[in-house]
């Protein structure tokens, strides 16, 4: 039947070819700039000398912003979690024949445009708003206290835009878990959470773990959030700073340095974090 | 396509998946219009077979041929042979007139439907043309699924554990369906399955497969009552095996068992070596008695004690041990529930068969070999 | 009081539901908006004016959604042929090199955005090649493919490959099976791949803005506006997707129902 051996290439070849040309090549030529010697300019264009020193400008001007990611995206990854676990144990295991509707209102939300929907929560939490207006007057907000434009409103709007991204792994994993193995941990006199904690947790894990993965990595890069809910100091993220050398400034080499940074740090954290989850808790 | 026509040969015909060898160069040869099946456990190779002679599976050397044809390296839909899938693998999403017309309709037949109607009367499905497969019962898709391939007149029709989904009933009127029908088109079946009631019900002549190769091949009725090994000796139904020494040779055999002499035809005896497995059905033996010599005349005889007697409606069993025999050579006794009978629990007993119901095998081989229950241990 | 405790998990799970769904109100409250001064994004007073011309008063906004809707159809069809036939590819056969393949489709989804979109950048712009309308559209089916041979992959695997065997031994030849067997069983797993990938398309900004030159797709003009003060037109139309997606994908599910239903009739 697999006589013609180079038929499932033929297939590949059209796709494998489109993603080698404008995801390979381009990760190449990302690192090739990121070497280029940093007096050049778009005009006058660049000399490639290998200059590593791109990196170390890139580092030691920047570190706080690449710090700044990691530290809200990881919160807000953590935050995810904690929201959407419940979310998709009760359309996993609980919902029953509207488990179908709930899943198409899971997605609904993320129909509209990612840009509009972080526009609204700058309409809700903006200083004006009756929502700050009510947090101050029962007092948790203190008297001109404000949520926009400050890291918290970041890390919720991080949190909120890659929700759908952690629901639906952990609902796929969730709905994988026989009801009765939860009411048979109930049998065998284990106490609700002790059967949560015992039966229910470790056989979502692969879910836990993707769903986490599929949050923090886009949290990481973006800088939407940062740029319209956040102010103009302490919520600057890598992704705004990228997006300004290369746009702003055109500073390609310390620019394209940045960036290759993120992806290698993302790599090396993504990959670290499989290894250990995969070795510790999938098993 | 067309002109291919005639027996069935499989020739050193070998599969490996990897190191394992899923078929280890077999020989079959299977007369056109016959009613054939490959049976034995699963992982024996007989899929694995019967997925080459689709073209399912390339083989990894041997010859598949139908007459003078090669067909092993064709392509399943340049053969003119063609399956009922295991759980039917009717196309979901094509109504029954549709799943039944696909043969026709990719050959390039321009008015199908009166050969449709013909064959959906065939398998009394008439009425249910326009419904889809998932409309229809179990045995109602199995007919779908045989109609579908029919209806292309292959040299040769190969059912996959045809009915392995349908309940025990439905089972038993396919098989005398499947016989019926076979019969009247006149075509080549072969049947792979691991229930040896089935193969035996509906086959002419049967190959019992055991890792990859032929165990024995020949009529249900051959294999049963005169099994060349061990693994077909507790395959196909049970047996009692006792270790035999074989004393004199001549038209008789005589064989020693534990200083009792049993008498076996030489023709029964499958092998040449002195130490031997004595096998004898445990439906053929007679139980009475000590002093009832009313069997006396049937050759081969036995003394011992019941151990266990239980009754199982169409039968009586009793386990019963003869002294000086191992302990897991206790004999097997099936007896029809004509009369009441006279033994007990306990009682001495006089155990007796016709030597011609005996058969003895080679002492090489494992006693267990193909003994269901001794393999699920 | 135990009517809570017993369904406290589907009360919390509804509560982050309707989280979910707050700024979805806002920006369809916000669409009947007519708003006191440009820069406000306050509730003023209620009109149905945005919806009734969604194009006078954002002149720029019509042009940038056209833009978005022709750059999501072209990208949506790329990405959904080049995805399927690689998901068939890599359900359907043994071959060697396929942990390869499998990786080259994994590194996109786990790129952050900003790198996928800044590295085509320096690859355009060192080969010289002009950034607008065609750039965004590679760019596009770049990152929707891997999503594609994700959702085709899955419901292939669904699949009981007897089917694709049953076929071709009822003489189909490998074209014929795909296309009378393979094909209209993959079709819903095909139709949700190709709504991820318009949706992706439609909605993206961060790989486009690298890419785009002076073209302006519709999450561009969202972004440009958001420093110049905010149609409301732009919420019809944010309304409108969420609308016309949400219809599409609940008229999946009553197909999808209907077909069950009869067949268990």
């Amino acid at each position: 039947m697999t006589s013609k051996k180079w038929v499932p290439y033929l297939l590949l070849a059209p796709g494998a070819l489109w993603l080698a040309l404008f995801f390979l090549t381009p990760m190449f030529n990302l690192g090739a700039t990121s070497l280029y010697d940093p007096s050049g300019s778009l005009e006058t264009g660049y000399v490639m000398n290998g200059h590593v020193g791109n990196y170390v400008d890139a580092l030691s001007e920047y570190w706080p912003q690449f710090l700044r990611s990691f530290t809200f995206a990881a919160i807000a990854t953590v935050l995810a979690l904690i929201i959407a676990y419940p979310l998709a144990y009760a359309i996993a295991l609980k919902s029953g024949q509207w488990k179908n509707i709930l899943l198409i209102l899971v997605i609904a939300p993320f129909f509209t445009s990612f840009l509009l929907r972080t526009l609204a929560w700058t309409a809700i939490l903006g200083d004006n708003s009756s929502f700050v207006h009510f947090l101050q007057n029962i007092h948790i907000l203190p008297e001109g206290g404000r949520i926009l434009a400050t890291p918290f409103a970041v890390v919720m709007g991080l949190t909120y835009n890659f929700l759908p991204f952690m629901t639906l792994p952990l609902f796929t994993s969730l709905e994988k878990v026989d009801p009765r193995l939860i009411e048979a941990a109930g049998d065998l006199y284990s106490k609700p959470f002790n059967g949560f904690h015992r039966v229910v947790l470790p056989l979502s894990m692969p879910g836990v773990v993707a769903g986490t993965l599929l949050t923090f990595i886009p949290a990481s890069g973006d800088y939407i959030n940062a740029q319209l809910l956040g102010g103009i100091k302490d919520t600057t993220m890598i992704g705004n700073v990228i997006d300004r050398a290369f746009l702003e400034r055109g500073a390609y080499p310390t620019a394209a340095a940045l960036s290759f940074l993120l992806m290698a740090a993302i790599v090396i954290l993504v990959a670290s974090y499989v290894k250990r989850a995969g070795t510790d808790e999938l098993v | 396509m067309d002109q291919i026509g005639g027996d069935l040969r499989l020739v050193s015909l070998r599969k490996e998946f990897g190191d394992f060898v899923a078929v280890d160069n077999i020989d079959i040869l299977i007369p056109k219009g016959s009613f054939f099946a490959l049976l034995g456990p699963s992982g024996c190779g007989k899929t694995t077979t019967l997925r080459m002679v689709a073209g399912l599976e390339l083989p990894t050397a041997g010859q598949i041929l139908i007459g003078d044809h090669d067909i092993a390296s064709l392509k399943p839909y340049n053969r003119p042979v063609n399956t009922v899938f295991q759980s039917y693998a009717l196309f979901p999403h094509l109504d029954i007139y549709e799943n039944v017309a696909f043969g026709l309709r990719r050959r390039g037949v321009k008015d199908v439907a009166t050969q449709v109607e013909a064959m959906l009367s065939l398998v009394e499905l008439d009425a249910f043309a326009r419904r889809k497969p998932s409309q229809l019962s179990g045995g109602q898709q199995q007919r779908v699924a045989l109609a579908r391939a029919l209806i292309n007149r292959p040299e040769v029709l190969l059912l996959d554990e045809p009915l392995g989904a349908l309940d025990l009933k439905l089972r038993r009127q396919m098989q005398l369906e499947l016989k019926r029908i076979q019969t009247e088109v006149g075509i080549t079946f072969v049947h792979v399955t691991h229930d040896q009631e089935e193969a035996m019900t509906m086959a002419d002549t049967i190959a019992v497969m055991n890792q990859g190769k032929v165990e024995q091949l020949g009529s249900p009725m051959d294999l049963y009552e005169n099994p060349k090994t061990t693994f077909v000796a507790n395959f196909l139904g049970q047996s009692n095996l006792l270790t035999g020494e074989v004393m004199d040779r001549g038209d008789f055999v005589g064989v020693k068992v534990w200083g009792n002499h049993i008498k076996i035809p030489a023709s029964r005896v499958a092998t040449t070596n002195a130490k031997v497995w004595v096998g004898v059905r445990p439906e053929k033996i007679y139980i009475s008695a000590e002093s009832n010599h009313a069997h006396d005349h049937l050759g081969n005889q036995l003394i011992g004690t019941v151990l266990e007697r239980s009754y199982i409606g169409v039968s009586t069993q009793f386990i019963v041990e003869i002294p000086g025999f191992l302990d897991d050579e206790k004999i097997m006794v099936f007896e029809q529930n004509v009369d009441a009978s006279e033994v007990k629990a306990g009682d001495r007993v006089r155990i007796s068969w016709d030597p011609s119901h005996t058969f003895a095998l080679d002492a090489k081989q494992d006693a267990y070999a193909g003994d269901v229950l001794a393999e699920a241990e | 009081m135990n009517w809570i405790r017993k369904n406290i998990i589907m009360i919390v799970g509804l509560l982050v539901l309707f989280y979910m769904f707050i700024p979805v109100f806002v920006v369809i409250a916000l669409s009947f908006n007519e708003p006191k001064s440009r820069l406000t994004y306050t509730f003023d007073k209620f009109t149905f004016d945005n919806w009734l011309h969604p194009c006078s008063g954002a002149e720029a906004m019509c042009p940038a959604v056209m833009v978005s809707l022709k750059i999501g159809l072209i990208s949506t069809i790329g990405a959904t042929i080049l995805g399927t036939l690689m998901a068939y590819a890599l359900m359907r056969y043994r071959f060697r090199g396929k942990g390869v393949a499998n990786l080259l489709l994994f590194l996109p989804m786990a790129s952050p955005e900003v790198v996928l979109g800044s590295s085509l950048l320096t690859l355009f712009v060192s080969a010289s090649f002009p950034l607008g309308f065609w750039t965004i559209l590679i760019a596009h089916i770049m990152f929707c493919l891997s999503f594609v041979v994700v959702t085709v992959k899955a419901r292939l695997a669904g699949m009981d490959p007897r089917l694709e065997q049953a076929a071709m031994d009822l003489y189909a030849n490998e074209w014929q099976t795909f296309r009378r067997i393979t094909l209209p069983l993959l079709a819903p797993g095909i139709a949700s791949a190709a709504l991820l990938s318009f949706s992706l398309s439609f909605d993206d900004f961060i790989v486009t803005n690298f890419n785009s030159g002076s073209t302006v797709t519709f999450p561009m003009f969202v972004w440009g506006s958001a420093q110049r003060g905010i149609p409301p037109q732009v919420n019809v139309i944010g309304s409108a997707v969420f609308l016309i997606a949400l219809a599409i994908v609940v008229l999946g599910q009553i197909i999808g129902a209907r077909k069950r239903k009869a067949l268990a009739a």
